[in-house]
């Protein structure tokens, strides 16, 4: 492959499909079963300096018992962590099904040695992860250099074992979206099971044009190979309105097969909440005060 | 990979319809009135999304033309040639913004009426047909700085015929510039689609114009035929048929009548090889399906360079399989309803015409029509020839025929070898690609890297069959004015 060359993005076409995207209706049943599969599609995260075991210990609660006086909520989909708190994570899920997924690779800047990065990464799958999001050396890809980033990636998927590998974009600091399209090339030529937008360290993080250029570099590849790989826009999306507007992008884009977290992912923290009032909504037919949600 | 089973249906989404209000008859809007008919005859309009009738409207004869092209000339000696610019602005003003404020009902209507989608209505026909009267309002007043050093003078009487593709908005087009050049106007919509423009004259009677400055009268050819004729006229605009842009044409030899053409078109939509081809699909898209493919710049003919074909066309039907066709007011509806049952035969026959000269047809499988109104699925024609009818011929539908192509010299020729050359696009990465095939396409307009783009301050029209004259933009002023 040479990456030098790679599918050309036209902006303004990008953002008119958004556009009509995002004047897409979604009523009644549509609506409920919506917005039960974006619950059921996040990654729960919580990535700072100031995390603590307990603030883990009640997330992983929440991702399990999302809100139990709503019936017939789904848990999410797996819970984001740094790598030292993966063992505690996994502890507390237990055999719940939710996943752990871990950033590693010096996240969220990704400048370090590619020794370091594959410890880092070992260090999680070691500790259980069942997820690993890697950032790109974007420094690297914005010099031309895309057999450096492209090989990264291909060593970081090898100390993955069987966890599955999700790479980290970083779209804020690519500047366009020819580049967004070519990175994402890359990461799927070197071996993503997942390509992510945005370690949400960054403004702006997951927008729904990139988020498009990433479905259609997803597609491409599938029409290609017919292998399947899964996306995952992070930061950025807090309203339940926002999710629904994303899955209509994925499901006009991608189809059906995606419409599952094995495939298709939010990255978030607030969301969830939303999504939790909205639903309690379509049950009882009045919002909730958000005093009666956890903001765990 | 693990298929999920979530599949969606968008649930029904209508668009209220209770606040639009359409009276049980419509009257002729002569000299500031609604009028009766001297004609005593009205005919039925209908909404063609499920036959229903909405209104009868009264069909304007001889005498009722007479009267309004009457009117408007006493509005003009009296009254509205004196008006200073800025007063005439004021006017033209006031009906932009009542546009604006009832928009919402304008575009009900316009979907009740002409089977255009909601989306459509509500996001473009009302929105640019406001912002034509604006544009316009600002120019009034200023016409010695769009002609330096000469003084614009206004003509008299227009007449202007316009079409059911957009009933507003090219209401709007055609009264706006002749407001505001100090011309009084006799308007008559099509038979099919009249609702919109007698709703603008109520407007135009809200807004206070006065009387007899803007006259709408309903009617069929026969009335067209009347205003063409009328020697008080001293313009006529005119949009639709070739066919009948001929004959009025023929029928004002000799007469120093002003006449403006908007007819036709067969445009030739260019995808190169290095076009961003997601986004080209998506303009291929809106370049033929948009309002049914009712548009006469509309990108019918479609020439793909061979590289890139088979991306091309498979995206291309796998986008058409996303594409919901269905109730004009459903705000997910993409493509409504065709306009009327003649036209939907019209296109029929077409359809029938491709099969028949051997050309692979598509149409979607996931692609459902209501039971009643009148629907046609978005249809394709693959390994399309030059020599093919419905290649050479205005469908007029939601019908795009596939041509491909090697190198740029073959391309053009082939884009400009057909009598119209109202519009194009143009789909390339590379800028000097653009201006080298820009400057050799013969028409009016041409779009690069997007497609069906309209702004108030852009001219449009064509060039050979597709008419002459521009409307919109500075150059839209010029058809209103002598020296």
């Amino acid at each position: 492959m040479d990456f030098k060359v790679t599918p050309v993005i036209d902006q303004v076409g990008i953002e008119e499909r958004v556009a009509r995207f995002n004047s897409r209706s979604i009523k009644k049943q549509t609506k409920v079963s919506c917005l039960k599969l974006a619950l059921n599609i996040i990654d729960l995260t919580t990535l700072e300096g100031k995390d603590t075991e307990g603030k883990i210990k009640q997330m992983c609660y929440k991702a399990m018992h999302p809100a139990d006086d709503i019936t017939g909520l789904p848990t999410v989909a797996a819970v984001c962590v740094y790598p030292t708190y993966v063992g505690l994570a996994k502890k507390t899920l237990g055999n719940s099904g939710v996943k752990v997924a871990s950033v590693s690779t010096a996240f969220p800047s990704g400048n370090s040695t590619r020794e370091i990065k594959i410890n880092d990464t070992k260090f999680a799958v070691d500790n259980g992860a069942d997820e690993i999001d890697m950032v790109i050396s974007r420094g690297e890809f914005l010099k031309g250099n895309y057999n450096f980033v492209f090989d990264e990636i291909a060593a970081i998927k090898q100390a993955c074992g069987a966890a599955r590998l999700k790479v980290i974009l970083e779209t804020g600091e690519l500047s366009t979206l020819d580049n967004v399209r070519k990175a994402s090339d890359i990461a799927i030529y070197a071996g993503a099971d997942f390509i992510k937008t945005s370690t949400g360290k960054i403004q702006p993080a997951a927008t729904m044009p990139v988020t498009l250029v990433m479905l259609e570099a997803i597609k491409d590849y599938y029409n290609k190979t017919g292998i399947t790989i899964g996306m995952k826009p992070a930061g950025g999306i807090s309203t339940a309105k926002g999710a629904l507007q994303y899955l209509v992008m994925l499901y006009e884009t991608l189809g059906p097969n995606w419409m599952s977290n094995e495939w298709f992912r939010f990255g978030a923290s607030s969301l969830a909440n939303d999504l939790i009032l909205q639903l309690a909504k379509e049950q009882k037919g009045v919002y909730y005060s958000k005093d009666y949600i956890s903001i765990d | 990979m693990t298929a999920s089973n979530f599949t969606w249906e968008y649930a029904p989404a209508p668009e209220a319809k209770d606040h639009a209000k359409i009276k049980k008859q419509y009257d002729l809007f002569i000299n500031g009135q609604f009028v009766k008919p001297q004609s005593k005859k009205y005919f039925e309009t209908i909404n063609p999304a499920n036959e229903e009738v909405l209104a009868q409207v009264a069909e304007a004869n001889e005498k009722d033309v007479n009267a309004a092209v009457t009117a408007a000339k006493t509005a003009y000696d009296k009254y509205w040639k004196k008006l200073s610019g800025a007063e005439r602005a004021k006017y033209i003003f006031r009906i932009a913004r009542v546009i604006q404020e009832r928009s919402r009902e304008l575009a009900v209507i316009e979907s009740l009426n002409g089977g255009k989608a909601i989306r459509e209505s509500r996001d473009f026909d009302i929105p640019t047909a406001a912002n034509h009267f604006f544009y316009y309002a600002g120019w009034a007043d200023k016409l010695e700085y769009a002609f330096p050093n000469r003084t614009p003078q206004s003509l008299g009487v227009a007449a202007q015929i316009i079409p059911w593709n957009f009933p507003l908005l090219m209401a709007a087009w055609k009264i706006a510039p002749a407001l505001a050049t100090g011309n009084t106007v006799v308007l008559k919509p099509a038979e099919s689609t009249p609702l919109t423009a007698l709703k603008l004259a109520e407007i135009i009677q809200d807004c206070d114009l006065p009387p007899g400055v803007v006259n709408i009268i309903t009617g069929f050819g026969n009335t067209g035929a009347a205003m063409v004729n009328h020697p008080q006229v001293n313009k006529i605009a005119f949009t639709g048929s070739t066919d009948v842009g001929k004959i009025i044409q023929k029928a004002i030899a000799g007469t120093d009548k002003k006449l403006t053409l908007e007819l036709g078109g067969k445009a030739a939509n260019i995808v190169f090889e290095d076009a961003p081809i997601n986004q080209a699909v998506e303009g291929i898209v809106n370049g033929i399906f948009f309002n049914q493919g009712h548009v006469c710049c509309a990108g019918s003919r479609l020439f793909v360079q061979e590289g890139v074909a088979d991306e091309v066309i498979s995206k291309l039907k796998a986008r058409m399989d996303t594409l919901i066709v269905g109730d004009p007011l459903d705000k997910n509806t993409d493509i409504g309803a065709i306009n009327s049952k003649e036209q939907l035969e019209k296109i029929k026959s077409y359809l029938k015409i491709g099969v028949n000269e051997g050309l692979e047809i598509f149409q979607s499988d996931a692609c459902a029509l209501p039971k009643k109104g009148f629907f046609c699925k978005p249809t394709l024609f693959i390994g399309a020839a030059q020599s093919n009818r419905v290649v050479q011929e205005e469908i007029f539908g939601p019908v795009l025929t596939i041509q491909t192509f090697r190198t740029i010299e073959e391309v053009i020729e082939k884009a400009n070898n057909i009598p119209y050359g109202l519009s194009a696009g143009v789909w390339t990465d590379k800028g000097s690609k653009i201006f080298n095939l820009t400057s050799k396409m013969r028409a009016g307009v041409v779009w690069a890297n997007t497609y069906n783009k309209f702004d108030p301050t852009s001219p449009f029209g064509g060039y050979k069959e597709s008419g002459f004259g521009r409307e919109g933009g500075l150059h839209g002023l010029m058809p209103y004015v002598k020296f």
